[in-house]
C-alpha cells in the first residue's frame, strides 16, 4: 500500500471515531460543538504521556481516552443543564477553554506544539475505527440505544416513561467524550506532532456537520458522513484541475492552467450543508431508508391488513 | 496612565464588539436562531471596501473608489448577503419532524454559509490581511497623555446612535411591535395579522446592516482586513451577548464593553495569550452560573425583547 492511501485511511479512521463521538450526544438530542476540545485533550494525553515518560503506546491513547471520557463525564453536568442555543453555545466555549488552557501551558508547549515519539502504522486507527464502529452499532441496537433515540425524539414523553433522561444524556456525552478523544490520541502517535492551532474551532463545526449531514437518526450517518467528507477532497484534487482546464479549454485560453484555490472544498462543503438543511434536514441516511433497504421486511409492509 | 490607555482602548474595542453582539442578540430574540453568518457578514464589508478601494469596480469598469463610498458598498453588499442567508436558513425552519435538534437546521445552513462566503472571499482575494488605505491611526488626539483616535470616537457615537435607534424602532413602530410579537410567539403573531414573510428579513437586514457597519468602522478604525477577521470579533460578540443575556440588546450592549475592557486588561495584567481562556472561561461560568445572562429572561430557548 503506497504512503498517500495509507494517510488517506488514518485520516479516513480517525474521523469516523471523531465523528461517533459527535454523533452519540446528538443522537440524544444534545448537540456538541466543542468536538475539538475532547480531541485536543485526548490528543495532548497521549502525546505528553509518550513525549514524557517514554509509556507504550497503547497505554497513552488509553489514558487521553480516559482523561476525555471522565472530563466529558464532569463537564456533562453542568453542561447538560442548558439547552437548544446555550448548549451549543456552552460546549463551543468549553473547546475554547481547552485551546486556550493548553495554549498557556509550558508543559504541553503552549503554542509550539508537542513531538510525539512513538509512531503508529495506519492499521492501528483503522482497527479501532472499525471496533468503534461495531461498538456504536452494537450500543444503538441495546436498551440504551433505545432510550437514547427515545431521548432525542421527545424528551418529555421518554421521561414520562420512567426513563431517566439525564443520565442517558449524560452517559452518551461520556462515551462520545472518550471516543473524541481517542480519535485524539490515535492522531497524536499517527502525525507525531500535536499543535493546538490543528484543534480550532473550525474542526468542531467540520465534524457536527459530516455527523448532520450523514443522518443523526442510525449509527450508519456519521459513517457515511465522515467517510462522504474525508473523500471528498481526494476527489476533488483530481476532478477540479480537471474541470478547470476543461473550462479554460473551452474559452480558448492556452496554455498552463494555474491549480484551483484549496477553498474551493470547503465551499461545496457549505454548499452541500445548506441544500441538505433545505431539502432533507434529517441528514443523508434515515431509519426508513434503512428498513426499506434492510434484510428483514418492514414492519409497516407485514403488520398492513390486507 | 498606561491602565487609563488600555481602559479607553478597551471601550473602543469594545464598541465593535457591542455592533456585531447586537445582530446577534437580534436574531436570538426574535427568531430564537443562533446565526453563524454574522462574523463573515462583518467580513464581507470589510474585504468588499477593501476591494473596492483598492482595485475598484470589477471588470475594471472603475479606478479605485474612495474609500467611505467604497465601504458603503461593501454594506449593501453585507445586507444582501444576509438576505440571501434568509432565504435559505430562516425561511424553511417549518416544523419537519418533530425532535430535539430541530431547532439546530437554520443554525446549521447559517454554518454552511459561513463556510461558503468565507471560502469565496478567501479565493477571490487571498488569505492574507490587506492595509486599508483610510485614515486609519493617524488621526490622533492627545488629552493629558491618552491618545484617542478620532474615528474611534466619532464610531463610538455611531454606534450608541444606532442602539439607540433600533430600541426606539423596535418599541414605537409597527415594524418593532411585529417583531416583539415573533418573539412571543410566531404562530399567534401570524394569526393575528403580523405578516411574517415580510417582517422577517427586517431582521435579518438589520443583522447586514449592523455587520456592515461594523466591519467598515473596524477597517477604518484599526486600518487592516482580512478573510479571517469575523472570526475572532464574531466569537468575543457572541461572548458579549450571552454575558449581557441572549434577546436583550442593552445586554449586549453591556456585555460587548464589558469583553472588550477584559480583554484589554487580561493582555495588560497577564499578556495576550491568556485573552482566550479569560473571555471564554467568562463564557462559561456565565453559562453554568446565571445562563440568562446580566439581563436576559428566564424563558431558556425562547428569547424575548
Amino acid at each position: 500500500m503506497s504512503g498517500y492511501w495509507a494517510g488517506i485511511l488514518t485520516i479516513l479512521a480517525i474521523n469516523i471515531i471523531f465523528a461517533y463521538g459527535i454523533f452519540l450526544p446528538v443522537a440524544t438530542g444534545q448537540l456538541n460543538l466543542g468536538g475539538a476540545g475532547f480531541q485536543a485533550i485526548g490528543a495532548y494525553g497521549a502525546a505528553f504521556l509518550s513525549a514524557s515518560f517514554g509509556l507504550p503506546v497503547p497505554v497513552t491513547i488509553g489514558v487521553g481516552m480516559a482523561i476525555a471520557g471522565i472530563t466529558g463525564f464532569v463537564i456533562a453536568f453542568p453542561l447538560l443543564r442548558t439547552r437548544g442555543v446555550y448548549l451549543v453555545l456552552a460546549t463551543f466555549a468549553f473547546a475554547e477553554v481547552v485551546g486556550g488552557l493548553i495554549l498557556n501551558s509550558d508543559t504541553f508547549g503552549g503554542a509550539m506544539g508537542l513531538s510525539v515519539p512513538a509512531f503508529i502504522d495506519w492499521h492501528v486507527p483503522v482497527t479501532a475505527a472499525v471496533v468503534v464502529t461495531l461498538f456504536v452499532f452494537y450500543l444503538m441496537s441495546t436498551r440504551f440505544g433505545l432510550t437514547m433515540r427515545a431521548a432525542h425524539d421527545d424528551e418529555v414523553v421518554t421521561d414520562l416513561m420512567g426513563v431517566n433522561v439525564r443520565s442517558i444524556q449524560v452517559a452518551a456525552f461520556a462515551i462520545g467524550g472518550a471516543l473524541a478523544g481517542l480519535a485524539g490520541g490515535l492522531y497524536a502517535h499517527s502525525f507525531n506532532f500535536v499543535e493546538i492551532q490543528s484543534f480550532n474551532a473550525l474542526v468542531s463545526i467540520y465534524v457536527l456537520l459530516y455527523v448532520l449531514l450523514g443522518g443523526t437518526q442510525t449509527a450508519w450517518g456519521p459513517l457515511a458522513g465522515a467517510t462522504f467528507f474525508t473523500m471528498l477532497p481526494e476527489a476533488l484534487r483530481t476532478v477540479l484541475p480537471a474541470l478547470k482546464s476543461g473550462i479554460y479549454s473551452l474559452a480558448g485560453v492556452e496554455g498552463a492552467v494555474p491549480a484551483p484555490d484549496d477553498s474551493w472544498r470547503f465551499v461545496i462543503l457549505g454548499a452541500l450543508t445548506i441544500a441538505m438543511m433545505v431539502f432533507r434536514p434529517e441528514g443523508l441516511i434515515t431509519r426508513t431508508m434503512i428498513e426499506r433497504f434492510g434484510f428483514h421486511r418492514s414492519r409497516a409492509g407485514k403488520g398492513a391488513p390486507a | 496612565m498606561l491602565l487609563l490607555q488600555q481602559l479607553l482602548n478597551g471601550v473602543m474595542l469594545g464598541s465593535v464588539y457591542v455592533t456585531v453582539a447586537v445582530a446577534f442578540t437580534l436574531t436570538i430574540g426574535v427568531l430564537n436562531f443562533l446565526n453563524f453568518t454574522i462574523p463573515t457578514l462583518f467580513m464581507l464589508a470589510g474585504m468588499i471596501g477593501w476591494a473596492l478601494a483598492y482595485w475598484g469596480l470589477p471588470f475594471e469598469m472603475s479606478g479605485p473608489l474612495p474609500w467611505p463610498m467604497a465601504l458603503a458598498v461593501g454594506i449593501v453588499v453585507s445586507i444582501v448577503a444576509s438576505l440571501i442567508v434568509e432565504r435559505f436558513t430562516f425561511r424553511y425552519l417549518k416544523t419537519r419532524y418533530g425532535d430535539s435538534t430541530e431547532h439546530a437546521i437554520p443554525l446549521v445552513s447559517s454554518l454552511g454559509f459561513l463556510l461558503v462566503l468565507e471560502n469565496l472571499v478567501r479565493i477571490g482575494y487571498g488569505t492574507d490581511a490587506q492595509r486599508f488605505p483610510g485614515p486609519g491611526a493617524d488621526l490622533t488626539m492627545n488629552i493629558g497623555g491618552i491618545f484617542v483616535r478620532i474615528p474611534q470616537v466619532v464610531s463610538l457615537f455611531l454606534v450608541i446612535l444606532i442602539v439607540i435607534g433600533l430600541t426606539w424602532l423596535l418599541k414605537h413602530s409597527r415594524i418593532g411591535r411585529g417583531l416583539r410579537a415573533i418573539a412571543e410567539n410566531p404562530d399567534a403573531a401570524n394569526i393575528l395579522g403580523v405578516d411574517t414573510k415580510r417582517v422577517v428579513p427586517i431582521v435579518f437586514m438589520l443583522t447586514g446592516l449592523l455587520c456592515g457597519l461594523a466591519g467598515a468602522l473596524f477597517a477604518v478604525n484599526y486600518g487592516e482586513v482580512s478573510p479571517q477577521m469575523g472570526e475572532d470579533i464574531g466569537t468575543k460578540a457572541i461572548a458579549g451577548m450571552v454575558v449581557g443575556g441572549l434577546g436583550s440588546i442593552w445586554g449586549a450592549v453591556l456585555g460587548g464593553l464589558i469583553v472588550g475592557l477584559i480583554e484589554m486588561l487580561t493582555i495588560h495584567f497577564f499578556g495576550a495569550d491568556t485573552v482566550q481562556v479569560a473571555v471564554w472561561g467568562l463564557l462559561l461560568l456565565t453559562l453554568f452560573v446565571r445562563p440568562q445572562g446580566l439581563f436576559g429572561h428566564n424563558s431558556i430557548g425562547k428569547g424575548k425583547l
